[in-house]
């Protein structure tokens, strides 16, 4: 288990991070969103021991980050932002600098490097130099050192910035199946992530905690959430549908030629939406229900905060 | 004790990674040639010792020792690693002296190669092999002390060149520090115990003494110490400066 408690980081001018508490089970995949400068790879750094708090504490499956600060690091996969690699030497004398810095040798150490190796698929690169690899790769190689010994706590920073969409899905599924006895978490602000690999998001602006659930309950702040959408080609009665029980009112879309129906909080509407269309015989190509959008929960979230 | 072993092989290994090791190790052989057989007038003096050799030393590694040292953590700081490094489980001493020990091993390694000299000398006369052990011993002691002030520089500074020049700066003052023109400048005002003091931290008096073949405990303790001083300063400087 993570448990952060009141976390604050002072900087000259700012502060990064402000009072910040909250734990971490094993088994979660945490999303830590916010916008930049939130405070988000201030509190990884502070987690991760890297950076002292200004005051708080936070211990790593019992052990005291700043007391026991070595322990801790142990029991920590750390993905820096940017993945920071030693660009001289090859792929595999880094992951073999990693492990014995782990402190395997011999027979181990040959096995943990390949059993990492073969998790990101690096054989390709094993002999070259860091500094000659594509971004791609840069970042898998951040992947393997973080994830050589195995760890209860995998910490990375935005594992997917700047990777292409097939990357991008490659290390989300690694994450997916490395998760499961894991603590893992992951910053980003990417949303479409949270969705796919997180089990619960947190949001921070400005240092502080502004929400925290799992996406679904994230999304369901969204006033998108239980909504309809009907796409059809012929104009439909807006003023039909605004008049049905429970419904918040209705969003005209003119570029997809579509209509938000949206819902009152804690209603669903889509049966007596449903209904209206059959009774009056409306020819509607596309009708969906929407979860949410977790874009607009997060930008009503932090902008809230921001001005 | 095994953390410091494997940090101080990547670093070593690091520095044969690039030509920079080869280039360093040409520049301070060609060098020390220069300054022995020309501006030391080795065959000139006559003497059956290496003298003109050794005298170079403080001065030749003035400029050769920040330039080893300038990358040992201005490059970490610059390149991010540090930030894998200190998230690693491993403590600051094991970091800081794992990789000042790189540095200085390279730096015997560059000092051993100049071994011709000992056999040059060795052909035309009979020295004092002795003397030539405690020459090469205390050069590479000066050489530490300079790794040291050079590692300091090299975690207060991001950018190597800013390092470089505040350790040749600060090496310098360690070299100037016994000269009458510095000591003249203390001996009006301040009491005689600061002047002896200042006196007492130069290299060069230090140095010359145990280049002269007397090894004193108190210049082995004078090197030591200012090398863990300096090496304690690093460590307090990176916990400081490491995340700006």
């Amino acid at each position: 288990m993570i448990e952060i408690r009141n976390l604050t980081k002072r900087f000259a001018q700012h502060t990064a991070v402000d009072d910040l508490s909250f734990s971490v089970q094993p088994g979660e995949v945490l999303g830590f969103l916010g916008p930049n400068g939130a405070g988000k790879s201030t509190t990884m750094k502070m987690l991760t021991g890297f950076l002292a708090p200004t005051s708080g504490s936070a211990s790593i499956l019992g052990f005291d980050i700043q007391t026991d600060t070595l322990k801790a690091q142990q029991q920590i996969g750390y993905l820096p932002e940017g993945a920071p690699c030693y660009g001289d030497m090859t792929v595999r004398s880094f992951l073999d600098f990693i492990a014995e810095v782990r402190g395997y040798k011999g027979a181990e150490k040959r096995e943990r490097v390949a059993r990492a190796v073969a998790q990101v698929e690096l054989d390709a690169v094993l002999e070259q130099s860091i500094e000659t690899l594509s971004k791609g790769f840069k970042r898998r190689v951040g992947l393997a050192q973080a994830i050589l010994h195995d760890p209860k706590v995998l910490i990375l920073d935005e594992p997917t910035d700047g990777l292409d969409p097939n990357q991008k899905h490659q290390v989300r599924k690694l994450i997916q199946s490395l998760a499961y006895d894991k603590i893992v978490i992951i910053s980003t602000h990417i949303l479409e992530e949270v969705s796919a690999v997180c089990t619960r998001a947190v949001v921070i602006a400005h240092g502080k905690l502004l929400a925290d659930g799992t996406p679904l309950e994230l999304e369901s702040r969204s006033r998108y959430h239980q909504a309809v959408t009907l796409v059809a080609d012929e104009a439909l009665d807006q003023a039909a549908l605004a008049a049905l029980p429970g419904v918040a009112g209705v969003e005209e879309n003119s570029l997809e030629h579509s209509l938000s129906v949206l819902a009152k909080p804690g209603q669903v509407i889509f049966p007596q939406v449903n209904a209206l269309i059959a009774e009056r015989g409306w020819k509607v190509r596309e009708l969906n229900v929407e979860r949410g959008r977790l874009d607009e929960v997060f930008r009503s979230l932090t902008r809230g905060e921001s001005v | 004790m095994t953390q410091l072993s494997v940090v101080f092989k990547r670093e070593l290994a690091s520095y044969f990674a690039t030509p920079l090791a080869y280039v360093f190790i040409l520049i301070f052989l060609v060098l020390s040639g220069v300054f022995t057989f020309y501006l030391g007038g080795f065959f000139e003096s006559g003497q059956a010792n290496l003298s003109a050799f050794f005298n170079f030393h403080p001065w030749l590694y003035l400029f050769l020792v920040p330039a080893i040292a300038m990358r040992l953590w201005a490059e970490e700081r610059k390149s991010g690693t540090i930030e894998l490094l200190m998230t690693l489980p491993i403590t600051r001493f094991d970091a800081v002296t794992g990789k000042f020990l790189a540095a200085w091993v390279f730096a015997g390694l560059a000092l051993l190669l100049t071994f011709p000299m000992v056999i040059t000398v060795n052909y035309l006369g009979e020295p004092d092999n002795g003397a030539i052990l405690t020459g090469y011993i205390g050069s590479w002691l000066l050489a530490g002390g300079y790794l040291a002030i050079g590692s300091c520089m090299s975690a207060l500074a991001k950018n190597q060149v800013i390092a470089f020049i505040l350790a040749v700066s600060l090496c310098f003052l360690f070299i100037v520090s016994g000269f009458p023109m510095v000591l003249d400048g203390f001996s009006g005002w301040a009491p005689q115990w600061l002047v002896d003091a200042v006196a007492s931290l130069s290299f060069l008096t230090r140095f010359e003494a145990i280049s002269k073949g007397v090894i004193d405990l108190r210049d082995l303790l004078y090197f030591v110490t200012l090398i863990a001083a300096w090496l304690a300063a690093t460590a307090v400087v990176i916990d400081l400066k490491k995340a700006d």
